[in-house]
């Protein structure tokens, strides 16, 4: 826990914030609601709810990518607009170029920040090696694992040494196996630049593991956040490990009675509309 | 040890020559029922058409055909020597071929990208579409004469369309994360045109040149059909005119093989862009 000068801003911050989207039929459906939610400077929040509560519409308001209906978003003190700088994005599916191959992929931000080839190609190499991708440079996307992809996204991320990451269920695709890993290289790697994240997933285990504060919201839609759970645990953590500290396991059934009441409440829209 | 891999190491020999002596086979059987069904179709009009001479001279004949092309090769043609026509036409076909696919990329790519562009040039080019452009011909042959700029423009009108399309709807089709993502790491919107939204619609734009490269032709040999001193149109019209069934026959023999080489150029093209493609399967058909 760093402490701050008060005047320092938030990395990130959402004050009273609601979305509404208009459907191709006109109606209007509105995702988030009164929504607030600070992330410090450095923070790694992570944030769960139900299934379509709003946790990656969420994160594309802190992107830059869409505009709140009401409310207002910050990065580091600045009214989001347009789309935000010094920021990384890890989607849930790949969004690795298939056309450029590992090295061309990860020099790819600072490339096109105008950054000379050399500079960018002996960055990008530092940091495939720091994602453990060493030899893999010459590789298409196509000849890697679904493990390796999200290898090069974090390192295509992590060049541009952002001060806040976003991911929006990044390792839902991946066995566990190599979830568990990647979820200890991303804790590793976070260690070394320090941005603040906001981690959206639906494993509230990995969301302990990983956290300083899990953010629970409520079922969509409208969702809005319910509460916050700051993690104390000791750092560095294993993740595969600290699941079997009682504390990890306290707060897993403190914050899982919070959640549950969400999942049940979203089951049943669910269930009444398929009905 | 020896005594345990040594029959493991034959067993895979053996197995991966069997498969190779499958593959041969089935090679042979493809080509040899493919050169069948030549003989077949070849033979039967020969010998049906050539039996009676009023019927060569309303279908052709292939000996005929063959005899025809060999006078053109050693003697020339009516309009000049073979190689000649031969030029003018690929000439033809590939510089309007160039222009027309340039603009088609460029105009899809614009319009695929900005919605505005869409909106405002959109009904229009629908409107362009919809009518029958081989129609042009004749204006084009009035407004720019007999020469290669009329039929240089025939093919842009053909090939553009077919292009454009190709291109709008591959610019309209890339993968919205991947727009995003490069917008996150820092790239212009001009950026994500050029890397992101142009490799990626490339598949749509190459699968539309193999068509493109036919209109090609079609527009070339048309515009010297309707009006035109040279070229593989012009021994067409010339061989009808004086009903020489097999110099019409002769000269679309030359045309296909054209075509197919330049199929065979635009294959190795789509190869060499595209190649960061996974393979394709192979397998058993589904």
């Amino acid at each position: 826990m760093t402490t701050q000068p008060a005047q320092a801003p938030p990395a990130i911050e959402l004050r009273g914030v609601r979305k509404d989207f208009r459907s191709p039929g006109g109606e209007i459906y509105t995702a988030l609601r009164d929504v607030d939610l600070t992330v410090r400077v450095g923070e790694f929040c992570a944030v769960v709810g139900p299934t379509g509560c709003g946790k990656s519409t969420t994160l594309t308001l802190v992107a830059g990518m869409e505009r709140p209906t009401e409310g207002s978003v910050r990065v580091a003190g600045q009214e989001v607009s347009g789309i935000t700088s010094g920021a990384g994005f890890m989607f849930q599916t790949d969004a690795i170029l298939p056309w450029k191959n590992v090295l061309d992929n990860v020099a790819a931000g600072p490339r096109y920040r105008g950054v000379a080839k050399r500079t960018a190609h002996s960055n990008a190499r530092d940091w495939i090696r720091r994602v453990g991708l060493a030899g893999f440079e010459d590789r298409y996307p196509h000849q890697l694992s679904g493990g390796m992809r999200k290898r090069v996204a974090l390192a295509q991320n992590l060049i541009n040494e952002p001060r806040i990451l976003l991911m929006d269920e990044p390792f839902s695709a991946l066995d566990v196996q190599t979830r568990a890993l990647m979820s200890n290289e991303l804790l590793g790697l976070w260690d070394q630049t320090h941005p603040a994240v906001v981690f959206v997933t639906h494993d509230l285990e990995e969301a302990i593991a990983l956290a300083d504060k899990v953010v629970v919201m409520t079922a969509g839609p409208g969702g809005t956040v319910k509460a916050e759970f700051p993690i104390g645990l000791p750092r560095p953590r294993v993740v595969q490990e600290i699941r079997f500290e009682p504390e990890f396991v306290d707060l897993y059934h403190r914050i899982w009675e919070t959640l549950r009441a969400e999942v049940d409440i979203a089951y049943s829209r669910t269930r009444a509309r398929a009905a | 040890m020896t005594s345990t891999t040594v029959p493991a190491t034959s067993g895979e020999v053996r197995r991966s020559g069997a498969f190779h002596l499958h593959a041969v086979r089935r090679r042979l059987l493809v080509h040899g029922v493919q050169a069948a069904v030549l003989v077949a179709v070849l033979g039967f009009w020969q010998l049906y058409v050539g039996a009676d001479s009023r019927k060569i001279i309303l279908y052709g004949v292939p000996s005929g055909i063959v005899a025809r092309l060999k006078e053109w090769v050693t003697v020339g043609t009516a309009v000049g020597s073979l190689g000649d026509q031969i030029k003018v036409t690929i000439e033809e076909a590939i510089l309007g071929f160039l222009i027309g696919t340039v603009l088609g990329i460029v105009f899809g790519l614009a319009l695929g990208r900005v919605r505005f562009l869409a909106d405002v040039f959109g009904p229009f080019i629908k409107v362009l579409n919809s009518i029958p452009r081989i129609v042009l011909g004749s204006v084009f042959v009035l407004a720019f004469g007999l020469g290669l700029e009329s039929k240089v423009m025939l093919v842009i009108v053909l090939v553009f369309f077919g292009v454009f399309f190709n291109a709008f709807q591959g610019a309209r089709e890339v993968d919205r994360n991947l727009i995003a993502n490069a917008r996150i790491l820092g790239a212009s919107r001009w950026q994500v045109t050029r890397q992101v939204v142009l490799p990626s619609a490339f598949t749509w734009i190459v699968a539309s040149l193999h068509v493109a490269f036919g209109f090609a032709l079609i527009g070339a040999i048309v515009g010297e059909f309707i009006g035109g001193l040279q070229g593989l149109g012009v021994l067409i019209k010339t061989a009808q005119g004086t009903f020489d069934a097999n110099g019409v026959w002769a000269a679309m023999v030359i045309m296909g093989a054209v075509a197919l080489a330049a199929e065979w150029l635009i294959t190795r093209l789509e190869k060499r862009l595209l190649r960061w493609r996974p393979p394709q399967l192979s397998g058993p058909d589904l």
